[in-house]
Parts: C-alpha cells; sequence; structure tokens
C-alpha cells in the first residue's frame, strides 16, 4: 500500500472513532439540560439525579470526542496537504471559525458545568449545560457547512493555482452543508435517545430505581420519536440535493446502471460491478426512486454507465450501506412510537421482550451514523471535492509509506485501547445507576 | 498587505496565549510527581487545571485552524514537514486529555498510578515537542519550495529536528512551563502542597535564567531572529519584557507574593514567544537552503477576500471569548483544598 491509501485507511478509521462520541454528545447534551432545566423549574430532586446520572456518563464520552477531535484538524495539513493548500483559502475558514464561536464556548462552559455545581447558582449552571449544548451543535454546523462545501463546491473560483473563496455568504447558505448539518444532528439525537432508553431498559429489566429510569426513558421515547421522523424528512430532502448536485453518488446508492425515467427500486438488489449490471433484481416498487429524488414519478435518474468508470465511486459499500442506513432509520421510528406507547403504561418494566430489544438496540443508531458517513464520503470518491479536486491529488507528497505505516499503526493501537477503556467506564457508570446519597446531593445544594 | 500583517499579529498572539495558558496545565501535570506526595494532593493538582484545561487547549485549536484559514500553504507544509513530530504531540494531547477524566472513575491504585505515570509523560512530551518545534521554525527547516510552480519538497527527518538549538529551546519551553505550573500550583492550592509548589519555582528559577540566557545568546548565531532588531531597534522592547519579567518572577517569589509571580511569569512566556515571532516577520517558517522557498505571509496567505472575512470574524468573537473565559477564571479563582475533593463526587 502507498501513502495515499494508508492515508485514506488512516482518515477513515480516525474519523470513524471519533464520530463513535460525537452523535452521543450533540443529542444528550440537550436531553441532560431539559433534565436539568425541569429541576431548577420544579425543584424535583428526581430530576437533579438524571442530571447527575446522564452527566457522568455523557462526560466519560465527552472526553474521547473533544480529544480525537484534534486528530481531525492536524491531519488536513499532516496527510493532506496539497488538498490543504489547494482549498485552505476557502475550507479553512469554517474550520477556523468552528473554534472561535463554537469551540470555545463548549470547552470554556463544560468545564463550568463539571464544576460549578456549588460555585454558582442553580439557574446559571443550567445556562452552562445549554451554552455546551448549543456550542456543540453549533460546532457541528461549521464542520458540516465545511463537508458540505466539500460535498457540492460554491462560493470559489479557481485562481492563482488554487480555489479561492469570492462568497462566503454562498458558503455559509450552502444547501447541501445545511441539509447535511439537520440530517446530521438529528441522527445524534437518535443515538442519544436509544442510549438513554437502552440504559433505562437495562435497569428496569432489573427493576432497580423504577420511577427514576421510567421518567428518562419517557423523555428519551419522545425526544427520539421526534428525532427520527426528522431524521427520514431531513433524509428525504437530503437525497433531493444529492439527485441534483451529485450523479454519480445517488446512482451509487440505488445502484442504477442505465438512465431511464421513471426510476423503482428493488427491494431485493445485489450489484455486480464488475459488469456494470445487478446480480439479483427482486420486488420493485416503481417509480419511487425518481419520486424520492426529484418529488417527480417520471423523471430521469442517471445511470453509471453515463459516467466514465474511473469517475464512479464504489457501488457496493455506497449502496449497501445506504440501504442498511435507510432499513434502521424506519426501525427507529417504529421502536421509538412502540416506547412512547409503553412509556404511557404503569407496567412498562414488565414488557420484558422489548425492553430487551431497545437494550440491545443500543449500538445500532451509531452504526446508522457510521453508515450515512460511508455514503456520504465514499459516494463522493474519487473526488476530495466534488468535481474539483480529486482524492488521489489532495494527499501530502512529502510523507513516505513508512511515516503514515507508523502513524496508522499508533492510531490504531493507542484508539483501540482508549475506546476498549471508554466502553468499560461507559458500562461501570451505567450499570451502577444514580447516586442514591441524597445526603450527598443535598450538601451540594447547600453549598448553593 | 494589511491585513496579512494583521494575522500574522494575530497568529503570533493566539500561539502565545496557548503556550501561556497551558504552559501552567502542561507544568502542573508534568510536575505534579514532583509537587504532590499524596494521592489527595494530585487530585487537588487536577482540580485546579479541571475546570479550565479544555477551554485552554481550544487556543491550540484556533491557532491550528488560524494557520489553516489564513496561511493555508503554511498550515500544509508545517503539518505535513513535521508529521511525526506532530504525531508524538497529537498523542500527548490525547491520552492527556483523556487522562483528566479517566484518572478518578476507578478506586484502584495501579489504575490511578498508571494515569500518574500518564499525565507526566503526556505533559511533558507536548512542552518538550512544541519547544523543539518553534527552536526549528525559528531556525528554518530544510525546505525548498517553488510557488509559481507548485512543488514543494522537503529534506528533513525527525532526526534533522534534534538539533542542538532546537533542542536548546525544548529544554527552555520545560523549564518555563516548569515554573509557571509550579507557580499555578502554589496559588491555587494550599498547606504543605502549595510550600512545595513554592518552593520549586524559586529553586527551578537560576536554572531557567541559564537556559534562558543561552538561548538568547545562541539564537544569533544559530537564526536570523536578530536581523530584524537590528533593523528596528525599537523591537527590542519585546525580549526586554521578557527578560524583566523573568527577573521579577523571582523578585516577586522570593517575596512570597505569588500571584504577581505567576503573572509575570504570564508575561515572560507571552514576551519569549513574541521575541520569536517578531524576529521571525514577514517569514511564517523560514527554509534553511534558500530565502527564495521561506514561507512568508505573502506568499503562503489566503486571499485578501478571506482575510477580510476571517479578520471580521475575529474581531467580532474573539473578545467575547476573552470576556467568558475571565468570568470562568474569576468564578474559580479560590484555591483548592483537600477538603474540596474529598466527598466530592464531580472532581476529578
Amino acid at each position: 500500500m502507498d501513502a495515499l491509501t494508508l492515508s485514506r485507511l488512516q482518515f477513515a478509521v480516525t474519523c470513524m472513532f471519533h464520530f463513535i462520541f460525537v452523535p452521543l454528545t450533540l443529542g444528550i447534551s440537550i436531553i441532560i439540560a431539559w433534565m436539568e432545566t425541569r429541576y431548577v423549574l420544579t425543584g424535583d430532586e428526581l430530576w437533579l439525579r438524571m442530571t447527575k446520572f446522564w452527566g457522568k456518563l455523557f462526560l466519560i464520552n465527552f472526553a474521547l470526542g473533544i480529544v480525537t477531535g484534534i486528530t481531525m484538524e492536524f491531519q488536513f495539513g499532516m496527510n493532506w496537504a496539497e488538498y490543504s493548500r489547494y482549498v485552505g483559502d476557502i475550507f479553512g475558514a469554517p474550520l477556523a471559525i468552528e473554534s472561535t464561536m463554537a469551540f470555545f464556548l463548549e470547552s470554556v462552559f463544560i468545564g463550568l458545568w463539571i464544576f460549578g455545581w456549588n460555585k454558582v447558582s442553580k439557574k446559571v449552571h443550567a445556562l452552562s449545560i445549554w451554552l455546551v449544548a448549543i456550542a456543540t451543535n453549533l460546532s457541528g454546523l461549521w464542520i458540516l457547512l465545511a463537508n458540505g462545501w466539500m460535498q457540492h463546491p460554491v462560493g470559489y473560483v479557481l485562481r492563482n493555482n488554487r480555489a479561492e473563496m469570492v462568497d462566503f455568504m454562498a458558503l455559509i447558505t450552502n444547501p447541501y452543508g445545511l441539509i447535511k448539518f439537520s440530517h446530521q444532528i438529528l441522527s445524534g439525537y437518535t443515538v442519544a435517545a436509544f442510549f438513554v432508553m437502552g440504559v433505562s431498559a437495562w435497569h428496569l429489566l432489573r427493576k432497580t430505581e423504577l420511577e427514576f429510569f421510567k421518567r428518562s426513558f419517557k423523555q428519551a421515547a419522545l425526544f427520539g420519536l421526534v428525532s427520527a421522523i426528522l431524521v427520514g424528512v431531513t433524509g428525504d430532502f437530503h437525497a433531493v440535493e444529492i439527485a441534483k448536485v451529485q450523479p454519480t453518488k445517488l446512482a451509487a446508492m440505488e445502484s442504477i446502471w442505465e438512465t431511464h425515467r421513471g426510476v423503482g427500486m428493488y427491494l431485493i438488489m445485489l450489484p455486480d460491478e464488475k459488469h456494470e449490471r445487478n446480480a439479483v433484481e427482486r420486488l420493485c416498487v416503481p417509480k419511487i426512486v425518481s419520486m424520492m429524488a426529484f418529488h417527480d414519478s417520471n423523471s430521469e435518474v442517471k445511470g453509471l454507465k453515463d459516467f466514465p468508470v474511473e469517475l464512479r465511486p464504489p457501488v457496493m459499500p455506497t449502496y449497501l450501506s445506504f440501504r442498511a442506513m435507510v432499513g434502521l432509520g424506519m426501525y427507529f421510528i417504529l421502536a421509538s412510537l412502540v416506547a412512547i406507547f409503553l412509556s404511557l403504561k404503569k407496567n412498562l418494566e414488565d414488557y420484558r421482550l422489548f425492553l430487551n430489544i431497545l437494550l440491545f438496540s443500543i449500538p445500532l443508531p451509531y452504526i446508522a451514523n457510521q453508515l450515512g458517513w460511508i455514503v456520504a464520503e465514499m459516494g463522493r470518491q474519487p473526488w476530495i471535492v466534488y468535481g474539483v479536486l480529486k482524492t488521489a491529488a489532495g494527499v501530502s507528497k512529502n510523507i513516505s509509506t513508512a511515516q503514515v505505516i507508523m502513524s496508522l499503526l499508533g492510531f490504531t493501537v493507542l484508539y483501540s485501547g482508549l475506546g476498549l477503556i471508554d466502553i468499560y467506564l461507559l458500562t461501570k457508570y451505567a450499570r451502577k445507576g444514580p447516586d442514591n446519597d441524597l445526603s450527598a446531593i443535598i450538601k451540594t445544594e447547600g453549598r448553593n | 498587505m494589511e491585513l496579512q500583517i494583521t494575522w500574522f499579529v494575530l497568529w503570533g498572539v493566539l500561539w502565545a496565549v496557548y503556550f501561556m495558558l497551558d504552559g501552567f496545565v502542561l507544568g502542573t501535570g508534568f510536575m505534579s510527581g514532583f509537587l504532590a506526595k499524596t494521592d489527595t494532593e494530585r487530585r487537588v493538582l487536577i482540580n485546579t487545571v479541571g475546570p479550565v484545561w479544555e477551554g485552554n487547549e481550544v487556543w491550540l485549536v484556533t491557532a491550528g485552524g488560524v494557520t489553516f484559514a489564513a496561511f493555508p500553504t503554511t498550515y500544509a507544509l508545517m503539518f505535513s514537514n513535521l508529521y511525526t513530530a506532530l504525531l508524538m504531540l497529537l498523542f500527548a494531547l490525547i491520552v492527556r486529555g483523556v487522562t483528566f477524566e479517566f484518572r478518578g472513575k476507578m478506586d484502584s491504585p495501579a489504575w490511578k498510578s498508571a494515569w500518574d505515570k500518564a499525565i507526566t509523560v503526556s505533559s511533558f512530551l507536548p512542552a518538550l515537542l512544541f519547544g523543539v518545534a518553534f527552536g526549528n521554525i525559528f531556525k528554518g527547516i530544510p525546505m525548498r519550495n517553488d510557488f509559481d510552480t507548485v512543488n514543494f519538497a522537503y529534506d528533513g527527518s525527525l532526526l534533522t529536528l534534534l538539533n542542538p538549538y532546537g533542542l536548546l529551546t525544548g529544554v527552555l519551553f520545560v523549564m518555563l512551563f516548569a515554573i509557571h505550573g509550579s507557580l499555578y500550583a502554589a496559588i491555587k492550592t494550599t498547606g504543605d502542597l502549595a510550600k512545595r509548589a513554592e518552593d520549586m519555582a524559586n529553586r527551578l528559577w537560576l536554572p531557567l535564567l541559564i537556559v534562558a540566557v543561552t538561548f538568547l545568546g545562541y539564537t544569533y548565531p544559530a537564526t536570523k531572529l536578530y536581523d530584524n532588531y537590528l533593523k528596528a531597534p525599537l523591537l527590542l522592547i519585546i525580549p526586554a519584557i521578557a527578560v524583566l519579567s523573568l527577573l521579577l518572577v523571582k523578585v516577586f517569589t522570593v517575596k512570597v507574593q505569588l500571584h504577581r509571580a505567576f503573572l509575570f511569569s504570564c508575561l515572560t512566556i507571552t514576551f519569549v514567544c513574541f521575541t520569536g515571532i517578531a524576529g521571525l516577520f514577514p517569514n511564517l517558517i523560514p527554509s534553511s537552503l534558500d530565502t527564495a522557498s521561506n514561507l512568508t505571509i505573502y506568499n503562503s496567505s489566503s486571499s485578501p477576500y478571506t482575510l477580510k472575512v476571517m479578520a471580521i470574524v475575529a474581531f467580532i468573537f474573539v473578545p467575547i471569548v476573552i470576556a467568558y473565559k475571565i468570568w470562568v477564571y474569576r468564578i474559580f479563582r479560590a484555591r483548592v483544598t483537600n477538603e474540596d475533593v474529598i466527598g466530592d463526587s464531580e472532581a476529578y
């Protein structure tokens, strides 16, 4: 393998690892902010205990999200120097704005939230977690505007051997980035909702702290249903945008080889890239792809054969990831509907089968998030900036294969170790349940 | 033209503020083994930096982001040319970050002692590596750049960076942060721990002075930093403030006016950085091979439009950031005591 392949692999490994922690942070910060707000408004100590318990899990997860994020910023320059030089004029701006506008806010107020329990008033304390939640989501906005530009470059001209920004407003109103952002944060909320429901299910199955976990479950179920539905809605908008500006990605997502009108979707299908066709095509839902992509059942969808082989993304992984993601997305809507329905019953803890299903569903939204990014990034290939710069042209020329082997190995070992510790600690504290020592909480309160 | 100078100044300020702020976190980190005698004291030390370390590290992320946005060619070549050194730095920063969160999460002595070692190493390495990296930037790195044909070549390796001047700058950073961290510990803790930290700052001062003087002297043959000072002697006020601050650190440590000593330690670090950066101008990274290959604020900057947009963003948000940072620092201005961390489930 050469430095290019290894650098791509390293980017995938470090990015996907980073993205284990980010989605939960996006959503659970809001859930916790909501819980703490309820505590401040009602004075009900159960809300406070919920804030503290979920907050602890949030922080174990948060630490790794932060530190692995620095890797992403360094890596553009380290492994993708040609890319960075070529697009830095426009791509660097959202990254720099992200740290000035959002990352500072998040990091300063997370410190205040963790350590400020007896240093600031209840209201200011609750405000600090809201600021963390807002900042985290704002971070996501700038990162996705940056990624949105790679998917659908706007507001630039090619000049002086590089892409130069000429229209900042176009960059920040890029529909591709904005839709991606909404789709992404909602996916993060779904991760958080299923995380809270799953951990609650574990405790409900053991009948520990019933009131605590029933209430947590109910909040998460509602949050989950709203989010899961909106993930679907924004996903639909996203598909329309992809159809408009990234025809090769759309064709790969649906594994469409021939250009034609009124394209349907085969429920069972297997692409055969070598022969430029699908090996299996069964159970067609007529016209649905045309309908989804262009909101017109007779519209024409471009097939992969319309594009030279070297401009097509890898079809199999893009197609399979997309299918699996959509399938999971539908499951999330269904599961959270059932969850809401059952959470209204008094004996939620008796629905053992469903609670078990939810417990084992914790990883699923994580997987769906990763699959979404595989569709987004692999479906963009061979481009690093769609239509402007090829991935192969973006890699650093001044790094050696040996260097990247070492760094990839280092990241793999370090991240595996930290990931295992993190999962171990999360499981440990999730199982331990909320702090029973009300006196400790009251003591904290007394110092307000 | 003026935009590029504005961004050069802002670039320098971001790095200087980062070193000033993370300097005491790194310093208390790698000095904690010398300062703390018990587990509780270790926890006290970690909790003095606990509320602020993340916000401090963001200055690095911002410095990196600003290099990317304002000087993309420098960003690209700085990060790829210094690949292995930055990789080690990254690993250290990652470990240090999770250490704060993970250390207190299990009640096993072996677990804690492992993380204690991790804190020491992962705080020491960035201090040393940043010093080595900036020493080499002051000196110039072996790169040959052709900006017209967009051809960039680098002749160095990790070993190239480990030259005497680079290492000396590394030692300088370590010593600066060691005193900085000790003084921070002295003003943020109580009792024996605070006293030990104060003694440490006192004892480390003379070695730091020797390293600093050697650095200033060796900078003359090793770099071209003094060229700017010869051209504009008024600039000498920058190293003068650095030296004066360093002397005042000692004066106020001896007088046991430790808050003042810490303040002058902040100024020392900031003005040591400014001394180097003012000497670099208009280069961001000089080449040690030929001056045509230097990465300057002119040949590596973004377009005027981007610089303007970024300047507007910076001038709105940096003051806001500074305002709420000061507010949060004030909230946590009290010393951390043993009693604070014992029985506090929120503490690290």
